[in-house]
């Protein structure tokens, strides 16, 4: 136990340092990444201002969302991606099975998915270190936007959802890797789960402003990746706790226990079928 | 008991059949045809501990998914192995701790760090002691002649400097067998030799069992007695070194030096002429013919000086895989 939890250490380690080799690249990226959410909020400003339904209280509200509910579901659901969003696992899965990459795991005492997995928490601490300046700034920019103070067992409650969703965004893009074992190019259906993500987990617009199709949304894994802890802030029915937040919080452990499942069910058969062409 | 024992070991790829042009690429979206390669085709063999056995065939003969069976990279489609004691494809930990796959044309270094970043994850997936670690460094890198380079990010390093980096990574956790596929292809003659003199001193010394495939003869007989000549996905010949040339070579090379400063015109009568050199020739003839061409040449000729020797392992093996599609047997002497 303590030589696995020492070996794991310094995966992280190694892979931190590696992440570090081209840390001017990385944070350029980061930085980058932060374009659109500046267009975003002038986006949803435009959509606002030519909105002509009023609520009670004679705010314009689009679907029960005013306009300051929106820029901070927005910021929340843009909060919630970047634990849940993978770039390059399944790609890079995909080109360690065609390139023979994959041999490591296979003839060296390591598990594949347990080394991808610390690979990509160092992936994502360097990713926070560089982040968390413009996050925290845009944050504070749009505080008013925010409609409450969240309390401590609450707050818990989106910190849990937030790793969840990291373990439900990783389990899922690698599950997508590992069909590479069997297709070996898996860069369209990347392409297809990655527009699909970006509509059904809440990423792009609420998942209550899909009408009936969101009733059906809500019982795929997918909203688990940036519409659950935007709902836990914004505290939408179904998302506080005494009121169904608790189930909700375990229907995500129990995906996340499927999708291990899955995940090494599709190992186990991949390498059966592999067969290490090319030298 | 052997460390290698290999019974009835078969591996079918079934692979996808692109007939040439567009048209037959539309029809495969329709209509796939599939046929089924036999990379490796019943083959047995035993390789005894501390044993170093060279693997030896032509490209897509087989050697590579012989030794990616053993290392439990890939599933047999028949047939056993017992491999220290470990069936390969069941990929227990207690078999990866003890073997090492090389492969000379893959790195499994970090492309961007120190080598010695590498080896501390080895370190830490195979589970060493640190102070072996430390001696098993300092060792591998002396022998290796590597000392100041492990510091030095991979990319950085030539491609010789980079496979003295695998080796010693491959070697770090003392694994009792060696699988190495064509560990020296693309190096240089200094690199080249660096390496076979490192496995060389490193086998004798540990009695390890080392199994390696090499289009390089100077590796193979430089390093190994005993060599599995495999193609076609089957063996056609398992045994010491040095009988290959005899068993498969059907021609020998007669030197002759011929008294006076010239040779003779019609020395194609004797036999193909391979190089002449005035007086000296070399003649290229028919195993069987040999005595008769020697008497016909003592004869004819004053000579000073002549020798037969058998054709060098690379032209005998060249003969061999030029022409695979007979049977091997029929060219017993």
């Amino acid at each position: 136990m303590l030589a696995r939890a020492r070996t794991n250490w310094v995966i992280l380690k190694t892979c931190l340092e590696e992440r570090f080799v081209y840390r001017a690249d990385f944070a350029f990226a980061t930085l980058v990444r932060f374009l659109p959410i500046l267009t975003q909020v002038f986006l949803w400003g435009a959509i606002y201002a030519g909105a002509t339904a009023q609520n009670a209280s004679g705010e314009t509200e689009l679907n029960n969302y005013t306009y300051h509910e929106m820029i901070a579901y927005y910021l929340l659901a843009m909060l919630a991606r970047a634990f849940s969003s993978m770039p390059g696992l399944a790609s890079g899965i995909a080109r360690d099975v065609r390139d023979g990459t994959v041999k490591k795991y296979l003839t060296q005492p390591i598990d594949m998915l347990g080394y991808l997995f610390w690979h990509r928490i160092a992936h994502k601490l360097v990713y926070y270190v560089i982040a968390t300046g413009p996050f925290a700034l845009v944050f504070f920019l749009c505080r008013n936007y925010f409609p409450r103070a969240l309390d401590g067992p609450t707050f818990l409650a989106l910190v849990l959802a937030l790793m969840m969703g990291f373990l439900t965004g990783f389990l899922i893009e690698a599950l997508i890797g590992l069909i590479s074992f069997w297709f070996l190019e898996v860069s369209s259906l990347l392409f297809i789960y990655m527009m699909l993500n970006y509509f059904l987990s809440g990423h792009m617009i609420p998942l209550d402003w899909l009408g009936p199709i969101g009733a059906w949304v809500q019982f795929l894994p997918f909203k688990y990746l940036a519409y659950v802890p935007a709902a836990i802030v914004l505290g939408k029915p179904g998302y506080v706790l005494g009121g169904g937040l608790e189930q909700q919080l375990v229907i995500e452990a129990t995906w996340i226990s499927v999708l291990l499942v899955l995940n090494r069910i599709a190992f186990a058969r991949g390498v059966r079928r592999y067969g290490a062409f090319g030298g | 008991m052997p460390a290698i024992s290999v019974r009835n070991l078969s591996k079918i790829y079934r692979v996808f059949r692109k007939r040439e042009g567009l048209l037959a690429s539309i029809r495969g979206l329709f209509h796939r045809e599939y046929e089924s390669i036999h990379a490796v085709d019943e083959i047995d063999f035993e390789v005894q501990r501390g044993e170093m056995v060279a693997f030896l065939g032509p490209n897509g003969a087989g050697k590579t998914t012989t030794l990616k069976l053993l290392s439990g990279l890939i599933f047999p489609t028949g047939g056993d192995a017992t491999v220290l004691g470990h069936v390969p494809w069941k990929r227990e930990n207690a078999y990866r701790r003890r073997f090492s796959l090389v492969m000379g044309q893959k790195n499994q270094l970090w492309w961007d760090l120190p080598a010695q970043e590498s080896f501390r994850l080895h370190k830490e997936i195979y589970r060493i002691e640190s102070d072996q670690f430390d001696r098993r460094i300092q060792e591998l890198t002396e022998l290796l002649e590597v000392e100041d380079l492990v510091g030095q990010p991979v990319r950085e390093l030539s491609l010789g400097e980079r496979m003295r980096m695998e080796l010693i990574a491959a070697l770090l956790h003392s694994p009792d067998l060696l699988l190495l596929d064509e560990p020296t292809i693309g190096l240089d003659v200094v690199s080249q030799r660096k390496v076979q003199q490192f496995l060389k001193y490193y086998q004798k010394e540990r009695q390890i069992t080392v199994l390696l495939t090499s289009h390089y003869m100077k590796d193979v007989e430089a390093l190994c007695q005993r060599a599995i000549i495999i193609n076609e996905g089957q063996i056609k010949h398992d045994g010491p070194l040095e009988e290959i040339v005899d068993r498969f070579s059907q021609h020998k090379v007669i030197e002759v030096q011929f008294a006076g400063a010239d040779v003779p015109e019609d020395l194609e009568r004797y036999g193909e002429v391979l190089e002449t050199l005035p007086p000296r020739a070399k003649l290229r003839v028919p195993r069987q013919d040999v005595p008769t061409t020697l008497n016909a040449l003592l004869d004819r000729f004053t000579i000073e000086d002549i020798s037969v020797a058998d054709r060098p392992l690379e032209e005998a093996m060249a003969e061999l895989f030029t022409d695979s599609g007979k049977d091997s047997e029929t060219r017993l002497p």
